[in-house]
């Protein structure tokens, strides 16, 4: 049973159409890798699932349920989480409160920053980043640590489908490392549905079950790691680009 | 001779407790504050007297609490200038209410602060669902209250009605130290309101990051209205409780734009920052005393009033880069 399937789905902003007769799913225990050139579609592919946009066509079936995704906090409620490109922190709040954002722990009607406090020690140690004060603000961090508190955020959130957008982006070899690490001890869980934009395909052959290519907000192709290559989809790539530069010539 | 000797940890801890104080954004104001008192007692022994103090609170405390709303605002990433001539409209609202049509003293009170609020609701669905910048909104809003309050009072003051005063009177603004009581209550709630409750930390992150409050599920427009809601309220609240301490519905309380800039100017003082994102409450409330020792000490060492607004200006000036100075320094000192 997939845990997300995405049935023609079709979104356009004004003139401009951004995805077109969409379709891919993902089962539980499954990852999902996300391919594409840059505005190739991905980010609003995720922000449909997630429920910041509507889809103008389509549905989208959680659990082989169809949902009309209302909000974000609507598609959280049933357990759709994500970590977005642009990371989604405040940077003048703390580190633990930018990790309990929108779902803050409280006692009444005031927050139990000392819970907050001590769970985000807790979940950053588990994933090996190395913040030593979490009381400190966001701003204060470097790429790789607002990269890894934001994925540590949807992780500990009890995801069920978890969408992570560009989540290597701003990494360094180590800190990636711990992003792979995590994605694939999610995986290992087996009751998480992953779905993870990517550029490095190495990096995402390495983690993910399944890759799916979106070009021109089209799904193009759609296959089992094993039966293809950094080569091959480097070449689809290039060929797509190349279309396209043909296309604009002529 | 004498020898000194280190303490050990001595410099250390100076070291934290300096690094402590710097990264407070209430630090620069509460310094000035403080610096402005201890020149003022030095030039003039009535400074630090009962009665002056009763002055300083009394020009305070209705200002400040229009400024704690104004925080809340800024901070979210929004401007209200129409809130002075919300706090003069009120009290004829209640007025209106008690004299022409018999609603006893408590309900119209709170009727009058019910109608401010419906103004800050209406002032944040403009902004937030036309998207009309706040300023531009606020600004109508503005004119067109000062036309409601023209119009209806044909630009008369009338007497407090009846049923309010006494001991009522006495306790929302009359009474010696009412004002400042008020204005502390709220100044204390509110400053809790915004660090220790998801309603402020929501409020930051509309400010601070719009898209990412909004990705992670926190709903801005709601946010938004309901702090154009507050800092009305509050409007509404601050003019009531001049008019009852005055004696008096006039349509001058709040003298126009005075409050409204007054009060921006105490919460930027304060370290709140024009962009959104940051800034606070008690902040707010010492450039508010700033702002009042300045006016007040002027006075007693005899400088003509001409010169406060000169002074008034520098003073905003200086603090914005006082602030900017000691951003500088948090970041520096990170962690």
């Amino acid at each position: 049973m997939d845990a997300l399937r995405v049935e023609g789905v079709a979104k356009r902003f004004g003139a401009l159409t951004a995805l077109t007769d969409v379709n891919l799913h993902v089962g539980r225990g499954e990852v999902l890798g996300l391919l594409g050139d840059n505005g190739a579609g991905k980010s609003t592919l995720i922000k449909v699932i997630c429920g910041f946009h509507r889809p103008d066509a389509g549905r989208i079936l959680v659990d082989e349920v169809p949902v009309v995704l209302r909000s974000v906090d609507h598609a959280r409620s049933l357990g759709i989480d994500t970590v977005y490109q642009d990371l989604a922190l405040v940077n003048e709040l703390s580190v633990y409160h930018n990790m309990f954002l929108n779902r803050e722990h409280r006692i009444g009607p005031l927050l139990n920053n000392r819970l907050m406090r001590r769970l985000a020690e807790e979940h950053l140690r588990e994933m090996g980043v190395d913040i030593p004060d979490v009381t400190v603000e966001a701003a204060k961090l470097s790429g790789g640590q607002r990269q890894a508190i934001a994925v540590a955020r949807s992780v500990y959130s009890a995801a069920r489908i978890l969408l992570l957008d560009e989540p290597l982006a701003a990494m360094g070899a180590k800190e990636a490392t711990i992003i792979l690490d995590l994605v694939a001890d999610l995986k290992a869980r087996g009751d998480v549905a992953i779905v993870i934009i990517a550029h490095n395909y190495a990096q995402a052959l390495q983690v993910c079950d399944r890759v799916a290519i979106l070009q021109q907000g089209r799904i193009t192709f759609d296959r089992p790691t094993a039966e293809t290559s950094v080569a091959e989809l480097t070449d689809l790539m290039v060929a797509d680009y190349r279309g396209r530069r043909r296309a604009a010539g002529g | 001779m004498s020898v000194a000797v280190d303490k050990p940890g001595g410099p250390a801890l100076a070291r934290r407790a300096w690094t402590g104080f710097i990264r407070r954004r209430e630090a620069s104001v509460l310094v000035v504050a403080i610096a402005l008192v201890v020149y003022f007692q030095a030039s003039t022994p009535l400074f630090l007297t009962d009665g002056n103090l009763r002055n300083i609170a009394q020009a305070t405390a209705p200002t400040a609490i229009v400024a704690v709303g104004i925080v809340f605002l800024l901070v979210s990433g929004e401007i209200d200038i129409s809130v002075g001539m919300v706090a003069a409209l009120a009290p004829y609202l209640m007025h209106y209410a008690i004299d022409f049509y018999g609603v006893p003293a408590v309900p119209a009170i709170l009727l009058a602060l019910l109608l401010a609020a419906l103004v800050g609701l209406v002032n944040g669905l403009i902004t937030t669902r036309l998207k009309v910048p706040s300023f531009v909104t606020t600004l109508g809003m503005f004119y067109l209250l000062y036309g409601i309050l023209l119009t209806t009072s044909k630009a008369y003051p009338v007497a407090i009605p009846s049923s309010v005063k006494g001991d009522l009177q006495t306790w929302l603004g009359a009474g010696d130290w009412a004002s400042l009581s008020w204005c502390l209550l709220v100044v204390v709630f509110f400053h809790l309101v915004l660090t220790r409750t998801r309603w402020g930390l929501h409020t930051i992150s509309v400010g601070g990051n719009m898209l990412g409050a909004t990705e992670a599920g926190i709903r801005v427009n709601r946010v938004k209205v309901g702090n154009f809601m507050l800092v009305s309220t509050l409007g509404a609240f601050a003019g009531l409780m001049e008019a009852f301490r005055i004696n008096s519905i006039d349509p001058n309380i709040g003298g126009g734009t005075r409050i409204t800039f007054t009060a921006i100017a105490a919460a930027v003082i304060g370290g709140t920052a024009l962009a959104g994102g940051s800034g606070t409450v008690i902040g707010a409330l010492l450039g508010m005393f700033v702002l009042a020792v300045l006016q007040n000490g002027f006075n007693l060492v005899g400088v003509s009033a001409n010169p406060f607004f000169l002074i008034q200006g520098l003073a905003i000036l200086v603090s914005m880069i006082a602030n900017q100075y000691l951003s500088r320094l948090r970041r520096a000192g990170g962690s």
